[in-house]
């Protein structure tokens, strides 16, 4: 029950995205507003508690749903196989200027130790990995 | 011999008639999951046999192999596709379980966000502009670093083509969680809680949700990082992208 109204939580704040979104003639997708009006909502327990259930399962399991789309491929062969090289060059050569760019940026305004502390410091872990 | 004719016949028969119900593109696609994730489990989640790619190569062979429409496996397939929605307002729940973190280090990780995603949408757009990709298709490459189904909204929004924005996405996905590693060795990074962050919010950054999966099974601390970055990055990419845009 309590995944049934998480669901359908979820679903209602996708539609209201969706109503906003088509009413202010906005460029941002629908379910990214539902996301942000979802956000500040978690503050109250009940919502919490049964959206939690549900958007766990959906998070970890967020690979599947990237399947249908992707068999889609089958459908852009011909125009792909023309320029496939200099698709796969761009890919990875962006991914990888990507994520360098995002830890240097990171290393550069964080400096202090998260929440927590610095575990390689902290005699408390670390250890016990065999 | 007549009698095994008719048999041969019947299956035909019943498998015309299976594989044009909606319940045949769903449960290949689950079966086909379902048997890529235990191969990967049992390899210790090797890099290269991510279930997504291998599901996707299966499926897309299987279909041209038997001469099925992928419109008429799309027609079972979408109920899994359609999830993807409540999926992505799913992703408020990893904001607000790190909203303190989020608080506290707000400029400086929505700034790692917008530079680690600007740097890898425009080197992509740049690479492909100068190598001679037809112009729709480059900028189906801008989203690359954003979840599939925003992807695709984004890739409408700006002139691209959703479908190859939706895939280029996963396999931006499938590059960073396949070379994460060996980057962030190259860079020195270590295993403090501080550098696990910064993997994991930049695999989210870069490669999504395949990223963050990838992310969660190394460690806790740069999966959490991973699902921030990949819903900061829905938000803060749907903001930039449709405004760069605009303004050329």
């Amino acid at each position: 029950m309590s995944a049934l109204i998480g669901f359908t939580l979820l679903l209602l704040y996708q539609v209201l995205g969706e109503a906003i979104a088509r009413l202010f003639a906005l460029d941002l997708p629908g379910p990214v507003i539902g996301l942000v009006l979802l956000w500040p909502s978690l503050a109250v327990p009940w919502v919490q508690r049964h959206v939690s259930e549900v958007a766990g399962f959906l998070l970890s399991n967020l690979s599947l749903l990237f399947i249908p789309v992707g068999v889609g491929v089958i459908l852009h062969l011909e125009l792909l196989s023309t320029i496939w090289w200099q698709i796969a060059l761009a890919l990875v050569v962006s991914t990888l200027l990507g994520l360098a760019a995002t830890i240097l940026l990171l290393r550069w305004l964080i400096r202090e130790p998260v929440v927590g502390g610095d575990s390689e410091t902290d005699v408390g872990q670390g250890r016990g990995h065999g | 011999m007549s009698g095994k004719g008719a048999v041969m016949a019947e299956f035909v028969e019943l498998w015309t008639y299976l594989s044009a119900t909606p319940l045949f593109g769903l449960t290949a696609t689950l079966l086909v999951y379902v048997l890529g994730l235990a191969i990967y489990q049992h390899y210790d989640q090797t890099p290269w046999l991510n279930p997504v790619l291998w599901s996707i190569v299966a499926l897309g062979g299987a279909l041209w192999w038997l001469d099925i429409p992928y419109q008429r496996y799309f027609a079972g397939a979408q109920f899994i596709h359609f999830l993807l929605g409540p999926a992505v307002v799913s992703l408020a729940l990893p904001l607000w379980q790190r909203r303190q973190e989020l608080k506290r280090h707000a400029v400086a990780l929505t700034l790692a966000a917008l530079g680690g995603g600007a740097v890898s949408a425009l080197s992509a757009f740049g690479i492909a502009w100068w190598l001679g990709v037809p112009e729709s298709v480059a900028l189906s490459l801008i989203p690359k670093s954003v979840t599939a189904p925003v992807a695709m909204g984004l890739a409408d929004t700006i002139g691209g083509i959703a479908e190859l924005a939706a895939i280029f996405a996963v396999l931006s996905g499938l590059i960073g969680a396949l070379l994460a590693r060996t980057v962030f060795g190259l860079m020195g990074e270590g295993t403090t809680k501080l550098a696990w962050m910064r993997r994991g919010y930049a695999l989210g950054t870069v490669s999504h949700g395949i990223g963050a999966a990838r992310a969660l099974q190394v460690s806790n601390q740069a999966g959490a990082y991973a699902g921030l970055a990949l819903a900061a990055q829905a938000v803060l990419a749907s903001l930039w992208i449709p405004l760069l845009l605009d303004w050329f």
